[in-house]
């Protein structure tokens, strides 16, 4: 049995809330919800070693904690750094820390395509709504940006390297889902690509959840891909048996049409079950699936604003009055 | 006369040889220690002589290697940086070529120190040459049986290995070079865990640069307190410099840390003054990566202190009027020189050294190349030195390593000190295309009244 440890208090922008030892101030701030959640465009909680790199969740610790108040002189990865007892931490409300993530928002877009017009991810972007949250309406930015070749890896997967800013989650989910290592990180700086072994095809029953992790469109769906833009399909929960994976997925719909078919994602934009490739792209017809009905899309993405769940929103004056 | 400890053999004819080094004393500290003291007494004398980190942080070793984890059981590991790649640092690259065996002498007692029986030398890849003289000064210290196992009849074992990297300057950053000796490629870790937790293969780690083992040598020979009489205040001993730039002698010098800037730049000693009689215009004294001084910075602090050798004194007045001793990478430039060309060529290194991990430094690096660029070319404008200031300090502080930091400060401290040089290459296009800025009015430096 293991022991039953106290539970350490910290407070995120104000808001103190109680948690285990060794929790991150993320994780801690998740259980908080709301505004206090700083983003992440490369932590994702059930990849191990993932974090640290897109430096969008700094956060300022105003109070190290109980024992040693003294601040930390520099701003914190808050998806690696534990908290400790009596921590004070600084989100939205502190101006070094939204500065600097202005800085992180213009850093990821000054070689990013902005080609979302014809981006499938669109509407589910996460670096879309980063950008809209704290980004900049123009660019300073006046140079030749970086561009990749289109590649595809494997029969159901496309990379469009260009628009990828390296978090590293499909390497991960490659490296942790599968069986061999086969995907990975080429060179260095900004001439860093994602990339398999001389082009090898990513041949494996659980491949498809790179393009589910993949915050942007670098890694998008083949057999939807250019088929719809994304809050045009109705997302319905809906499962099947399946040998290889739990069989629940979200079927994305246009009219009775199933049009993709993708993990069920929680409100951090996170995949806590992964399905299988058949599952993914083989399963398309309605019959295959059990409908449950329609799925909840939280949070800022710009799908959420759809009006598919609440036909007529009460806060939409000029209808109303109508 | 200034003493030498480190370099003191090192124009010995054949003293990269093993029988010349022992002739002149190498590896009497090894008996020392193996036979008359314990781990712990070593740790206590690099304690007592106040040694810090010569690879650029200043870190003091005798603490850095007390904060390494012991777990039953568990075994540790020593790992000597050798991955000098900083512009205008070059001084362990003379130490190992000229005496390896003071670096394996070093290795010896500092494994012995950290209770470490596998322990590395970590060398970059482009000293190839090197690598084969520490290889075959190894193999001699294996025949003679200073490696290996019970040395010395003491129990203590030791193997010893050499490892070039891959040609990656990130790899000198210490977590990175685990990575990269692990077999994997060379991206910074995470920090917490530090290396002396949890580093090499997860094990307990130290990393410590060629310069720093080699001086644990003369402190077991002489004792860590009569080290600590070297020097000045919490810069205790002697410390290599690399000098270049635009100066008479360049070269690697020894000096004891109690000499002049001043000193040092005009002395026939040390540099022996600017190449043809020209004047002093800047200087970087500790390696690219150190904020530069203008030349009414560099012998005189703000306060109007002679300036001295010394982590202290160079770092007098912060970022705003002071530098960093750094690794010690001593760059004179005099009046002709282009400070926007050469903080474009700083750029483009880190630019191009940048392992790509975090996004402000692998795109910000190639941003501020670019910008510096179109300074250095006649095509900016007024609001790029702006732009640029804004750049450097949103990499700054933000990133995983501090490969950001080293890529942020010489862009700072140009434009915080030749702000009208960058102004004239705005204003100037042709001008800046065919001649240098050069040093203007001769500047004195007038403290904020306020």
């Amino acid at each position: 049995m293991a022991e039953q440890t106290e539970k350490i208090n910290v407070t995120i922008d104000g808001k103190t809330i109680a948690v285990d030892p060794g929790t991150t101030i993320l994780n801690a701030a998740r259980i908080i919800g709301g505004d206090v959640v700083p983003p992440a465009m490369c932590y994702y909680s059930s990849l191990k070693g993932s974090g640290g790199k897109c430096r969008t969740c700094l956060v300022e610790v105003s109070k190290g904690s109980e024992k040693d108040p003294r601040p930390m002189p520099k701003l914190v990865a808050s998806c690696s750094t534990p908290v400790m007892d009596g921590m004070e931490v600084k989100n939205k409300t502190s101006e070094r820390v939204n500065d600097a993530r202005h800085g992180v928002v213009e850093f990821l877009l000054i070689n990013h395509p902005l080609d979302c017009p014809i981006c499938d991810q669109a509407g589910e972007c996460h670096l879309q709504d980063l950008a809209f949250e704290h980004g900049l309406e123009k660019t300073r930015y006046e140079f030749k940006r970086r561009t990749f070749d289109k590649i595809d890896i494997g029969e159901y997967i496309k990379l469009h390297m260009t628009r990828c800013i390296l978090c590293y989650r499909c390497v991960y989910t490659a490296d942790q889902l599968t069986n061999q290592r086969e995907h990975g990180v080429m060179k260095r700086g900004d001439a860093a690509e994602i990339s398999t072994y001389i082009q090898n095809a990513l041949d494996n029953d659980f491949i498809g959840n790179v393009i589910d992790v993949c915050p942007v469109g670098a890694l998008t769906d083949k057999t939807f891909r250019f088929r719809s833009r994304v809050w045009y399909t109705k997302p319905m929960d809906a499962h099947r048996d399946c040998k290889k994976c739990s069989g629940k997925a979200v079927a994305w719909m246009i009219g009775d049409e199933i049009a993709r078919i993708t993990a069920r994602k929680d409100q951090f934009g996170e995949v806590k079950e992964f399905i299988c490739n058949e599952c993914r792209f083989d399963k398309k017809e309605k019959t295959d699936w059990v409908i449950e009905g329609p799925r909840h899309i939280d949070r800022h993405s710009v799908i959420s604003a759809n009006k598919y769940e609440d036909p007529i929103p009460e806060h939409t004056p000029l209808l109303n009055k109508a | 006369m200034a003493r030498k400890l480190l370099l003191e053999n090192a124009h010995i004819e054949g003293i990269h040889t093993y029988d010349v080094y022992r002739k002149n004393g190498g590896y009497r500290s090894v008996e020392k220690a193996l036979k008359t003291m314990s781990p712990e007494d070593v740790v206590e004398e690099v304690k007592k002589s106040g040694l810090r980190g010569r690879g650029g942080a200043g870190f003091p070793t005798g603490m850095k290697w007390s904060f390494i984890a012991k777990p039953e059981g568990v075994p540790r590991h020593l790992l000597c940086n050798a991955d000098e790649s900083e512009p205008g640092t070059f001084k362990d690259r003379y130490l190992m070529e000229k005496i390896p065996h003071l670096l394996i002498e070093g290795m010896i007692l500092s494994s012995f120190a950290l209770g470490a029986n596998q322990s590395y030398i970590y060398i970059r890849g482009e000293y190839m040459y090197v690598l084969r003289i520490l290889e075959k000064a190894i193999a001699e210290a294996y025949a003679n049986g200073w490696l290996g196992k019970n040395i010395l009849g003491s129990g203590f074992d030791l193997d010893l290995s050499v490892t070039p990297g891959a040609g990656a300057y990130i790899c000198g950053e210490e977590t990175a070079l685990i990575e990269s000796l692990e077999g994997k490629r060379g991206n910074p870790r995470m920090k917490p865990p530090f290396p002396a937790v949890k580093g090499l293969w997860q094990r307990p780690t130290v990393v410590n640069n060629v310069e720093t083992i080699a001086a644990v040598v003369p402190i077991v020979n002489e004792g860590g307190d009569a080290y600590a009489q070297i020097g000045i205040g919490r810069s205790t001993g002697t410390k290599l410099i690399s000098a270049s730039g635009n100066i008479n002698k360049p070269g690697v010098y020894e000096i004891e840390m109690n000499i002049s800037v001043e000193e040092f730049i005009y002395s026939d000693t040390y540099c022996g003054g600017i190449k043809n009689g020209k004047k002093l215009k800047a200087c970087v004294p500790g390696g690219s990566s150190v904020p530069i001084l203008p030349h009414y910075l560099v012998c005189k602090t703000a306060a109007g202190q002679d300036r001295l050798m010394t982590y202290e004194s160079l770092a007098d007045g912060g970022f705003a009027t002071g530098s960093m001793l750094g690794s010690g990478g001593f760059i004179v430039y005099d009046e002709d020189q282009c400070i926007v060309r050469n903080t474009w060529n700083f750029t483009r290194f880190y630019h191009h050294e940048s392992c790509g991990q975090c996004s402000p430094c692998r795109e910000g690096t190639g941003w501020m190349e670019k910008v510096l660029h179109r300074l250095e070319y006649g095509h900016g404008k007024m609001e790029d030195i702006d732009l640029l200031w804004d750049i450097q300090r949103k990499i700054e502080g933000n990133t995983i390593c501090p490969l950001g930091d080293a890529a942020a400060w010489p862009v700072a401290a140009a434009i915080r000190h030749f702000r009208e040089e960058f102004e004239w290459h705005v204003k100037e296009p042709k001008a800046c295309m065919e001649r240098n800025y050069g040093l203007v009015a001769e500047k004195t430096f007038e403290p904020a009244t306020a």
